[in-house]
């Protein structure tokens, strides 16, 4: 029945394979001009991917139809093909499994690379990356680390019902052992996949199916082989005076277009892209809110225990006498995801729902009836 | 027939060393139980009592690079890799001169310079994890072009894990991808309370190797010369790239599931027919009626065995507790980012210790 249901999904992962009819994947990936270019972030995933495996034998992706499938979301396109089945393993539906395999030869030095085709479906390995991988640098008392990449698409995606669409950041990253980043631009995606590849610990790489097809433009460093992320750093993607607003993956876009809104009616916000949710870059956000006095965080995914939960938690414990406002914290409903596209809508957040907190937080009154 | 045309099934050699691997995983057990109801060791603590012929007969035909994952019940499978029985001791008393400096504790032993790589308290946990060591040895061999890359992986785990889906998803995968693996299930009967019988579909669990197209073999788990014959053949057709191998050793604890289990519902009747096996017994036996073994020199390496259990309580117990700057280190092998200090270790003090940013 599981199998059954799954194939159904891999088939129908339609919304990424219909935004590959609308964009299609560049096929000269690896041939960079200098100057910046555009570039989408499947792109950006697969040529750090390529990279990597290219600089180092030992790297090895593996999960399913990440193979002669190409990837259920083509992120892995032409791999299979340049560096053949050891290294690109198509793996039976066996998340424990394969996920464990994983593991397991990671503790001996391997960088493996364990594909989810979303990580919603990482609920059925969560035990090896809690248990296995991410307690046992400690459990052996530093004898044996874990350098391996768990990713996948993760966070809402569209009209896939409840099961499908959920973020895992705050769950991961509350877990000791672990790296969690999450990025949101081309450029993001080639630093911080390329640095968790390089990282000697296990990595959580949350990634968006929604940003896949999305375009950004790219810095010739970053196109550079060598570019890379540090982990543990935020980055300011726009900066302002009256109101911080932290956001990762695709809330980062969202907070973008919320501060262009709300500069239109003199409101100055301070974006930062937090890219790596643990370990968490506590300095930066302080030091804007230290800056603009007023927070609002973003996310997609629950709001109880949250990654604004923390974030709101380190400012009160850092920057408590600096606040002019109380933090605002705009979240996905307390609920599973419902099917309906108007449910959907009202569970994660929209721009208007930042404009709105972030007015709030700046005392511009605003109906809060409008919500619904 | 005179004896002298009997084909032994062991050298005098190889006799002595098992015999004083077994008598030494009984020991050290006997020992434990001692030290657990002394209160010098503490929470789950599984005995291996009775299922010696397992261990030490599949483990010492490993090399040093072969890898071995175990379950809870680790601590025997620790000593016949070579882990040092001070080292093991050590860990269950959580001192800092542990195996894992007390960090890992009895379900988590783990030894880099043996290849023991745990040491899994879930059921079923460990055997991803086995396989995908095979795998990398198969890796290296394949892809990084180690032509010497020969090693074998055991993964010891018990009828329960039979039941569980991970041991389907890896007896396929281990098959599928042809990797140099030993399934050794330690079949003891009962999974805590609940009896094999009860468990399981169809009980002959080793009919599930042929299932997934590799060899599946019964052996009787009290006899270490029978465990040794299909060890042998099973270690040696893995390092020959020939696959993996599922062998159901039938064995039996002779303790309760670990020292807080009150034992209640294994039939005495049963308890006593396997004492009766007990492998240890039956080994001396061979030996003497054999000729391999007079009784002074199986007393010698009792006495022997006996000293270095009792040497390691005086080590464990003589060894300082970890410090209190060990709490926070090893989370990672970068730490960077955590606020941890230039030497690599976490500063550790109450103010931001939620954060692991704390100034020492």
């Amino acid at each position: 029945m599981w199998g059954l249901l799954r194939q159904k999904v891999g088939a129908g992962s339609s919304s990424a394979l219909s935004m590959q009819r609308i964009r299609p994947v560049v096929s000269a990936l690896r041939n960079y001009s200098s100057a910046a270019k555009e570039m989408t972030v499947r792109e950006a995933l697969n040529s750090a991917l390529d990279e990597e495996m290219s600089a180092d034998p030992k790297v090895f992706l593996m999960g399913e139809e990440v193979g002669e499938y190409q990837g259920a979301y083509k992120i892995s396109k032409g791999l299979l093909d340049k560096y053949g089945p050891e290294r690109v393993l198509d793996t039976p539906i066996t998340e424990a499994g394969f996920t464990g395999i994983g593991v397991g030869a990671a503790y001996y030095g391997l960088k493996p690379v364990i594909e989810f085709m979303t990580f919603n479906f990482s609920m059925q390995a969560i035990d090896h990356i809690i248990n296995s991988a991410a307690k046992s640098n400690y459990m052996s008392a530093g004898q044996i680390s874990v350098p391996i990449v768990f990713r996948g698409p993760n966070g809402a995606a569209a009209g896939v019902g409840a099961q499908h669409s959920q973020c895992y950041a705050a769950w991961y990253a509350s877990c000791p052992g672990l790296k969690v980043l999450a990025p949101y631009s081309s450029e993001d995606s080639r630093g911080l996949l390329k640095a968790a590849i390089r990282d000697p610990d296990p990595v959580v790489f949350l990634e968006n199916e929604l940003l896949y097809g999305e375009s950004f433009s790219v810095s010739a460093e970053a196109l550079d082989s060598s570019f890379c992320l540090p982990i543990g750093k935020a980055k300011i993607e726009r900066e302002g005076k009256d109101v911080t607003i932290t956001a990762f993956s695709k809330m980062v876009g969202y907070a973008l277009k919320a501060a262009e809104i709300l500069e239109k009616e003199g409101i100055s916000a301070e974006v930062i892209n937090l890219r790596s949710i643990r370990p968490l870059d506590r300095s930066t956000i302080n030091a804007s809110v230290r800056k603009t006095n007023r927070l609002v965080t973003v996310e997609e995914g629950f709001p109880q225990h949250g990654v604004g939960a923390e974030i709101c938690a380190s400012v009160v414990e850092d920057s408590f006498g600096y606040l002019d406002a109380p933090v605002e914290r705009i979240t996905g409903a307390d609920v599973p995801m419902p099917y309906a596209a108007n449910l959907e809508r009202m569970a994660v957040p929209q721009v208007e729902d930042i404009v709105r907190a972030a007015k709030r937080a700046c005392y511009r009154a605003v109906p809060v009836a409008a919500t619904a | 027939m005179s004896s002298s045309v009997v084909k032994l099934l062991i050298t005098k050699e190889e006799g002595l060393e098992v015999f004083e691997d077994m008598y030494l995983g009984r020991a050290f057990e006997d020992m434990c139980a001692q030290m657990y109801y002394r209160g010098k060791m503490f929470g789950f603590v599984h005995l291996y009592n009775g299922q010696e012929a397992v261990s030490t007969g599949f483990i010492k035909f490993l090399k040093k690079e072969d890898c071995v994952v175990s379950t809870y019940r680790d601590h025997v499978h620790a000593l016949s890799k070579g882990v040092p029985a001070r080292a093991v001791m050590s860990e269950l008393f959580g001192k800092t001169t542990g195996c894992c400096r007390g960090q890992g504790g009895s379900m988590h032993m783990f030894s880099k310079e043996h290849n023991l790589i745990g040491g899994f308290a879930f059921i079923g946990e460990g055997v991803p994890v086995a396989t995908g060591a095979a795998f990398s040895a198969k890796y290296r061999r394949e892809v990084l072009k180690e032509a010497d890359a020969d090693d074998v992986t055991l993964a010891f785990f018990g009828d329960g894990t039979c039941n569980n889906g991970q041991f389907f998803e890896c007896l396929n995968m281990a098959a599928l991808w042809k990797l140099p693996i030993v399934f050794v299930v330690e079949n003891n009967l009962w999974a805590i309370g609940m009896s094999h019988l009860r468990a399981t579909s169809d009980p002959e669990i080793w009919k599930k190797g042929p299932a997934f197209g590799m060899p599946g073999v019964h052996v009787d788990g009290m006899d270490v010369l029978k465990v040794r014959e299909v060890a042998k053949e099973a270690i040696s057709r893995a390092r020959r790239g020939e696959g993996p191998t599922l062998v159901e050793c039938e064995t039996y604890r002779f303790r309760g599931h670990s020292l807080a289990d009150p034992d209640e519902l294994r039939d005495p009747a049963e308890k006593a027919r396997y004492a009766a096996r007990d492998p240890i017994t039956a080994l001396k036996k061979y030996l003497l009626e054999n000729k391999l073994a007079s009784e002074q020199e199986l007393k010698a390496i009792e006495k022997k065995v006996d000293e270095l259990v009792e040497d390691a309580v005086e080590f464990a117990d003589a060894s300082p507790h970890p410090a209190r700057s060990q709490l926070l280190e090893n989370v990672f092998a970068d730490p960077k980012g955590f606020g941890i200090g230039p030497d690599g270790r976490y500063r550790c003090e109450d103010p931001k210790f939620t954060e692991g940013t704390a100034q020492v």
